[in-house]
């Protein structure tokens, strides 16, 4: 009997022993789970119902639509998805915050990246300096830093304008309607490049040196090494760090929301979640302001899974 | 191959954390310290240096400025170079103290509140929930992960909105709750746990407690807790950023100023500054104290990452 199973010879006392456990057991992991359960319920997957619920009613007036009773909710099948759908603000603001995720997230992750490579070379000097740097505008609330930014945006504070106007340059102002977007665009580079930095970093730590040393007994350079060993090798949290930076861009509403004040360009319907906003909020119409609400969380969705089932296919697909 | 679209996403996931930004806490760190490596006698390259500090300039650029610009009067803000510091700090910030009673402390103390009392509750939850997903065989089991795993994805900020009519109908909006309770359930966090915990706690170790008579929440507290937590340090501090910086959930849930947090507040004072500029001066000075606490606590973290990286890298 021992002889047989010589790996684990005190299994058979411990399964004996492991009897009365077995349906306390089963009950644990649901004791442990119950606290997040509850809490996603009422808090993500409830508000995910309402909104869902709201989102097909409408408000009908009757008479007037003075007093108590002249005002009944009432079934509105999908009027409220084809009229999100048909608004040319709605349209509007999409085609900016897509315009915007152009920018915003090749320039971040590709940033990100190299300051990750150039971090983890062994050429670079004055990395740790850089790292903390690079790293602490994480440590910034978007709204701090779009009023720091919004703030060095005015030509009568920024040391841009100062210098062109030395020069004797004409600058358009960065609050203009062409170029309010790449305005908004750097604060969130600026804020996110030092997070998913330190992504792609831990992940190049995690790479073991015999891969080097392999490659540079080959005669393989620094630049070949990160074109042919690093890059592939953190592919993966470049994929996980495109798909967060993705669902943050399509939800934008900090930024534009701090700026508003400072620049006339900005309308309250600039993001489609600011529009959101603008609806529940200002005026009063939760209905078509739920419709859109799960519109975006529709695109989310298809755009992120969407992503990860197209990357997996390429990526992931041979390694089943 | 899975055809589910949230295993794909598990997946492509999994696949992804195995270096991911998971590798800070429990898991081990293949690779030998750093400082070996580079010994190894390279010869510096000034590119490399000179794009590294070009980056670290850019970042450093608007806290640089909002330093400088909180020694300015008003009217210097406008009037004097970008980078030319003044004498009137001390000014500001007495201005500051006088704003309406004090009311930015309050914001300061309200922040503290929410993210410290937010992401430690956070951080007990998605540690037991972390735990019982990568320590237990229950049937249900991949269905209550995949669904947790469908919330990393959710736009939590769509969910403002219903949260909000639903608390108002409970008539928690506009109290500390209505902050404080969304902020609590992580599916990040809990996915990160999950990993940690996976990584960290030997099966043999929690049969051996269990052998010895422990229960099984006195094995969860007594046993994993302290394996897990290098790694729900990280899950703390994600959640405590996240919710020191975030404006939409406490802009839509509070109406009544005392109760705002920093975000809120300095967007609102920015806002009536538009009419009335003498209020610039209290928002870059507001702005200034705002981020003092989290960069304070981000460089004392850096070194609790290094602790971090250097503990993963002795397991070894």
């Amino acid at each position: 009997m021992t002889t047989t199973t010589p790996a684990r010879p005190s299994a058979p006392p411990a399964v004996r022993r492991r009897q009365p456990g077995a349906s306390r057991r089963q009950a644990a992991p649901w004791g442990f789970l119950a606290p997040a359960i509850v809490l996603f319920v009422l808090f993500l997957a409830l508000p995910i119902a309402y909104a869902v619920y709201l989102s097909f009613r409408t408000e009908k007036v009757s008479g007037l639509g003075l007093g108590s009773g002249s005002r009944t909710e009432v079934w509105n099948g999908f009027a409220n998805y084809a009229a999100s759908l048909a608004d040319p603000e709605f349209l509007a603001s999409v085609g900016r915050v897509g315009l915007y995720g152009v920018i915003v997230v090749p320039t971040m992750l590709g940033l990100a990246l190299l300051f990750a490579l150039l971090l983890d070379s062994r050429r670079s000097r004055a990395t740790k300096f850089s790292r903390i740097a690079i790293f602490l505008p994480y440590a910034v609330p978007a709204v701090i830093s779009s009023l720091l930014w919004g703030f060095l945006y005015l030509p009568g504070v920024s040391p841009f304008y100062y210098v062109f106007e030395r020069l004797g340059w004409d600058v358009p102002s960065l609050f203009s309607s062409n170029l309010v977007i790449f305005a908004v665009a750097n604060i969130a580079v600026w804020g996110g490049v030092g997070f998913n930095m330190v992504v792609i970093y831990t992940s190049l730590r995690a790479i073991p040196s015999e891969l080097y040393e392999a490659a540079e007994l080959d005669g393989c350079t620094q630049v070949g090494m990160a074109w042919r060993i690093k890059i592939p090798i953190v592919i993966p949290s470049i994929i996980m760090t495109f798909v967060f930076s993705m669902i943050a861009t399509l939800q934008v509403f900090a930024e534009p929301t701090t700026l508003k004040p400072l620049s006339n360009t900005i309308s309250s319907t600039w993001t489609p979640l600011m529009k959101v906003y603008r609806d529940a909020f200002i005026r009063g119409d939760l209905y078509s302001a739920a419709a859109t609400s799960v519109i975006i969380a529709l695109a989310t969705f298809v755009l992120s899974f969407g992503f990860l089932r197209l990357v997996q296919s390429r990526a992931f697909g041979q390694e089943k | 191959m899975t055809t589910d679209a949230a295993e794909t996403a598990l997946v492509a996931e999994t696949a992804g954390d195995r270096p991911g930004p998971v590798a800070r806490g429990g898991r081990p760190a293949r690779r030998a310290p750093r400082t070996g490596h580079r010994s190894a006698g390279e010869r510096p390259s000034g590119t490399a240096t000179a794009i590294l500090l070009v980056g670290a300039l850019y970042c450093l650029l608007p806290v640089l400025w909002v330093v400088v610009a909180s020694t300015k009067s008003g009217s210097e803000l406008f009037s004097t170079f970008t980078f030319a510091p003044s004498t009137h700090f001390v000014e500001n910030v007495s201005d500051l103290n006088a704003y309406r009673g004090g009311l930015f402390w309050r914001w300061m103390a309200n922040t503290a509140l929410y993210a410290g009392v937010g992401a430690m509750l956070s951080v007990v939850v998605s540690a037991m929930a972390g735990y019982a997903l990568a320590k237990y065989r229950f049937r249900g089991k991949s269905a209550v992960f995949n669904m947790l795993l469908a919330g990393v994805l959710v736009p939590g900020v769509v969910l403002a909105i219903p949260q909000y009519l639903l608390l108002a109908q409970i008539g928690l909006t506009n109290t500390y709750w209505a902050v404080l309770l969304p902020s609590i359930i992580s599916p990040y966090g809990i996915y990160l746990a999950r990993i940690y915990a996976g990584a960290s706690i030997p099966d043999e170790i929690v049969e051996a407690a269990r052998t010895d008579g422990a229960s099984e929440l006195r094995t969860f507290a007594q046993v994993a807790m302290p394996m897990m937590a290098p790694g729900l340090v990280t899950v703390f501090l994600f959640q405590f950023v996240a919710i020191w910086n975030n404006f939409m959930l406490p802009y839509i849930m509070l109406g009544d100023d005392k109760l705002f947090p920093l975000t809120v507040g300095l967007s609102g004072l920015l806002n009536q500054g538009a009419s009335q500029p003498a209020l610039y001066t209290l928002v870059i000075t507001g702005a200034l104290l705002s981020i003092v606490p989290l960069v304070a606590l981000f460089l004392l973290l850096q070194r609790y990452w290094q602790v971090d990286l250097a503990a993963g890298a002795v397991k070894a």
